[in-house]
């Protein structure tokens, strides 16, 4: 799903390493089938430090919504089958192997054998299906239901035996295999009762007992201390191996510390108090890259991400409670024309410049290119024109008054607000860029920062804003994940969010090839069909794509198998892989 | 110096620096929102009466920008290109706060050379000019804070100094409650509930004069102080005692014993308030881009990039602190005469 948004070193990694507790690994038993995974062979022990944003809300996977929660408990928990974050593919994860039936509805999974939780507790098909009643229970009202309901209808779970589950979907679904990514599998034996009672809501907060807590993924609970910190350690019964056959993980404890601010975490990294630093602008990227080679941490720029910033314009039907005030401002928005001479007007190469120095790629259409599977290479790149804008104005009938004011056909002046969220301070810069770019069309533009809830507020229930500068990161490369975007019902369909019937042929026409890459499973037939999805954004610019921040990583020289990935979480996935040298 | 000579003083480079800042469009030389895309982050200008060469030049002169574009070669200066400073260039012409100026400007050079003395900020635009315009802005808002606030103050003091009683009791309880009053959050609702179409600089304004609106508390007590002891003094009982009503009393002898004080508010409350308009900018609530004030100035230096990478982007900062400091001798001078003259 789419989500909207935002030389001590030395001394100090040795006393680490001296204090990291030992947790040895237990004997492989009579039948456990263990994952190999292939990163370079490591050796246990130490600890890793990493900062979060903020406290995490909650320890529950049905619950967790904010970043902090989820980055948690992505080492607490485990899938059945796993997105490689190296490789964007699937691959087996809790299910050694899976079959699909021939219509593509029936979904058989062999779930590893011998497998135990955190606590000792074996796993089984009980513990899945335990799992997805949860989820897709309404009265939980996990953020994980959404997915599992395909053409309308919940996933139906199957155990066919101890070891084999059967996944029942209404109708073929292209991704599948990819829905099982980040779905967490939840022990039966600690939260039967709780979700029994009714409670399943209030379990696992974050000042559960960590015995109390257990679950599949290669870490386990040790110690929260409210405001400072939260201390992972070792899950002795993790269920991977190194090719050597070493149990993994290699590291004896992460230990998440809470910075509240960017700056702060970027100053905490740079004297060596946390290893690794991820989500971070490129002009702090350019501070870190200065003592790059006195501190003992390197950085890497991946490239373009999944992240894609834009801007658009108020398209909601003006009956549709739209202010009058806007419903006027809404006619020019709604000629093609208009937004056409915007996006020509737009200095792509200037917001990449001067809010991303550099480190950032100019975008024509929502697919960036750093997903490179489902790039349209075709979508055309325009140069930046101010009299091909001028000239689409004039045929809209747009003209200019001689202090070069531009005026629509009524005589009225064109002036209108964007909306940008003011804790995000690249947003707000490219709004800034593009009120100037707009200024030298002789239009009058204010760029108004708003606290991010308020904004969205405006965006998706009181429409009450003209234009708005936005950024979507989708959880996947796949289009899937970007369904409540594109389809005119979504919930995310920026520019006129809920609509009953689609309101212009073009948003018909992409709703029937959303629909369709949804249900074709053959990977050159859904690629075809998101292309055009992709020229139907390019041309009739329902959003203005602008600029693709690239993914910014760093991390201490001593953390070896580290490699960040563009897909979120861009530096831990691999976190049972990491080890210290 | 005497405390009248320090007064002159004083006002005179005040009156300088204002009349600096009310022409920022002669003095800056550039619009305070050109962008050039190409220097962001631009380190001052270095202007050179000796070339390469060795040779002297009385036409002092600049570089050019070497390799545009490449954001590595910002600030890198191109020595084969130098762009002489000519003095009283036609520039764009340029607004601000509704009022039109000149396109004549004090200096400049011709492009593609550039000259920022205060280098530039992250849009590639001239601080200098910035701080030029921006003192308008700062200086206008805390001009009118002050005056708010003190045409407040001395209507309440004065009523309540000069009748006392019950609506001494009132006004003065009030005055408590002013200065009790969390007026961060009040600015923050104030702000949540105004609509979008109001452009930002009137919104600042407002925000200001509501400021200066919730500000009078203090002046009040002060001048219902002097009113108090004012109206006791013999000259004024003798007045009384001839039949003059309470408007002469007020009028003739019990303000005109104000004015010291009020000067003196005045003087102290205006960099107050430009330094309150410093925090609005801070906490969001300021002038909207591209428009620039003191406080817009100063917030870039909350990230941690600017603060440790671009050292020019604390001039303004340092600008400020002589104009302070000459506010406050201006203030205290007044303060000392106000003592040292005979009521």
């Amino acid at each position: 799903m789419a989500k909207i948004r935002i030389s001590r070193a030395c001394l100090v990694a040795v006393a680490i390493f001296s204090a990291g507790s030992a947790a040895h690994a237990l004997p492989k038993q009579a039948g456990e089938e263990r994952m190999i995974v292939g990163g370079a062979t490591g050796h246990a022990g130490g600890r890793l430090v990493v900062a979060l944003r903020s406290e995490p809300k909650t320890l529950n996977p049905a619950l967790a919504l904010d970043e902090p929660s989820r980055d948690v408990i992505r080492c607490l928990t485990a899938d059945l089958i796993h997105i490689n974050r190296g490789s964007l593919k699937t691959e087996p994860s809790l299910a050694k192997s899976w079959s699909v039936s021939r219509d593509g509805r029936q979904y058989t999974l062999q779930l590893r054998r011998g497998v135990r939780f955190s606590d000792g507790q074996p796993f089984n098909a009980a513990d899945v299906i335990f799992s997805f009643q949860v989820y897709l229970d309404e009265k939980v009202d996990s953020s994980q239901r959404d997915l599992l309901v395909v053409g309308g209808k919940p996933i139906n779970v199957v155990k066919v035996d101890d070891y084999t589950v059967r996944f029942e979907l209404a109708q073929p679904y292209a991704a599948a295999e990819r829905l099982f990514d980040s779905v967490a599998i939840l022990p039966r034996h600690l939260l039967d009762s709780d979700y029994r009672a009714g409670a399943f809501s209030q379990a696992w907060t974050l000042s559960i007992p960590p015995n109390q807590f257990a679950g599949l993924g290669p870490f386990r609970l040790k110690e929260y201390v409210a405001g400072q910190r939260l201390v992972l350690e070792r899950n002795p019964y993790y269920w991977k191996s190194d090719r050597a056959g070493n149990q993994l993980p290699y590291l004896n404890e992460v230990t998440f510390l809470f910075v509240p601010s960017e700056d702060a975490q970027v100053i905490r990294f740079q004297s060596g108090d946390t290893d690794v630093l991820s989500r971070f602008s490129a002009d702090n990227f350019a501070v870190l890259q200065k003592q790059q080679s006195q501190k003992g941490y390197h950085l890497d720029d991946l490239g373009a991400g999944l992240e894609y910033n834009f801007l658009f314009f108020n398209l909601n039907n003006p009956g549709a409670n739209v202010p009058p005030e806007i419903a006027k401002k809404q006619v020019w928005f709604q000629d093609l024309r208009f937004r056409q001479a915007v996006s020509a007007a737009i200095d792509r190469e200037g917001i990449v410049r001067l809010v991303y120095s550099g480190r950032a790629t100019p975008i024509w259409d929502q697919v960036t290119p750093g997903n490179k599977l489902w790039l349209d290479e075709n979508i055309a790149h325009p140069q930046r024109s101010l009299a091909h804008a001028r000239e689409l104005l004039k045929s809209a009938g747009f003209s200019w008054e001689n202090d070069g004011a531009l005026v629509d056909p009524h005589g009225e002046h064109v002036e209108f607000s964007i909306l940008t969220s003011s804790s995000n301070a690249q947003r707000t810069k490219i709004a800034t860029i593009v009120q100037d770019d707009l200024s030298q069309l002789g239009m009058t533009v204010q760029v108004v920062p708003l606290e991010f809830r308020a904004m969205v507020d405006r965006l998706l229930n009181t429409h009450n804003y003209e234009a708005a500068v936005m950024g979507l990161v989708s959880g996947d490369a796949d289009p899937t994940s970007e369904m409540n975007v594109w389809l005119s019902s979504g919930e995310t369909h920026l520019w006129h969010p809920r609509q009953e019937n689609p309101a212009t042929p073009w948003e018909s026409e992409m709703d029937h090839l959303m629909q369709q890459q949804l249900v074709t499973l053959d990977y050159a037939k859904r690629k075809k069909l998101y292309d055009r999805v992709q020229d139907i954004v390019a041309e009739e610019l329902p959003v203005i794509c602008l600029v693709s921040p690239n993914i910014l990583v760093g991390a201490a020289n001593r953390v070896a198998n580290f490699r960040p990935a563009i897909l979120v979480p861009y530096a831990l996935w691999n976190i049972e892989e990491l080890y210290v040298q | 110096m005497t405390h009248r000579q320090k007064l002159v003083c004083s006002a005179a480079v005040l009156a300088m620096f204002s009349c600096v800042i009310l022409f920022a469009g002669f003095f800056a030389p550039y619009d305070f929102a050109a962008q050039d895309r190409d220097a962001p982050f631009a380190p001052p200008t270095a202007i050179h009466f000796v070339d390469a060469a060795g040779a002297f030049h009385i036409r002092p002169f600049v570089y050019g920008p070497r390799d545009s574009g490449q954001t590595a070669a910002i600030g890198a200066a191109d020595l084969r290109q130098s762009y002489p400073l000519h003095w009283f260039v036609l520039g764009a012409p340029c607004k601000i706060a509704g009022l039109n100026t000149s396109r004549l400007r004090l200096f400049g050079v011709e492009k593609p050379g550039r000259i920022f003395l205060m280098g530039s900020d992250a849009y590639g635009r001239d601080q200098f000019s910035r701080f030029l315009y921006g003192g308008q802005i700062s200086l206008l808002a805390g001009l009118i804070a002050a005056i708010l606030s003190v045409s407040i103050g001395i209507l309440a003091g004065g009523i309540a100094g000069y009748y006392g009683g019950w609506l001494d009791g009132i006004l003065m309880r009030g005055a408590e409650l002013f200065l009790a009053l969390p007026w961060l959050y009040l600015l923050f609702a104030v702000r949540a509930a105004l609509p979008l179409h109001i452009s930002q600089w009137q919104v600042f304004l407002l925000l200001i004069s509501l400021m200066g609106l919730i500000g009078w508390a203090r002046p009040a007590r002060l001048i219902r102080g002097v009113v108090l002891s004012a109206k006791e003094r013999n000259f004024v009982l003798a007045a009384r005692g001839f039949g003059a009503s309470d408007a002469y009393l007020l009028r003739r002898h019990v303000l005109p014993q104000t004015y010291a004080v009020l000067l003196t508010q005045i003087t102290l409350l205006v960099p107050q308030y430009v330094l309150a308009e410093v925090t609005l900018t801070f906490l969001g609530l300021g002038v909207g881009e591209p428009m620039p004030s003191w406080g817009a100035l100063l917030s870039s230096l909350q990230q941690y990039s600017v603060l440790s990478s671009y050292w020019w982007m604390f001039l303004p900062a340092l600008l400020l602190i002589p104009l302070f400091v000459v506010f406050y001798a201006a203030a205290d001078a007044l303060q000392e005469l106000h003592k040292s003259v005979p009521l």
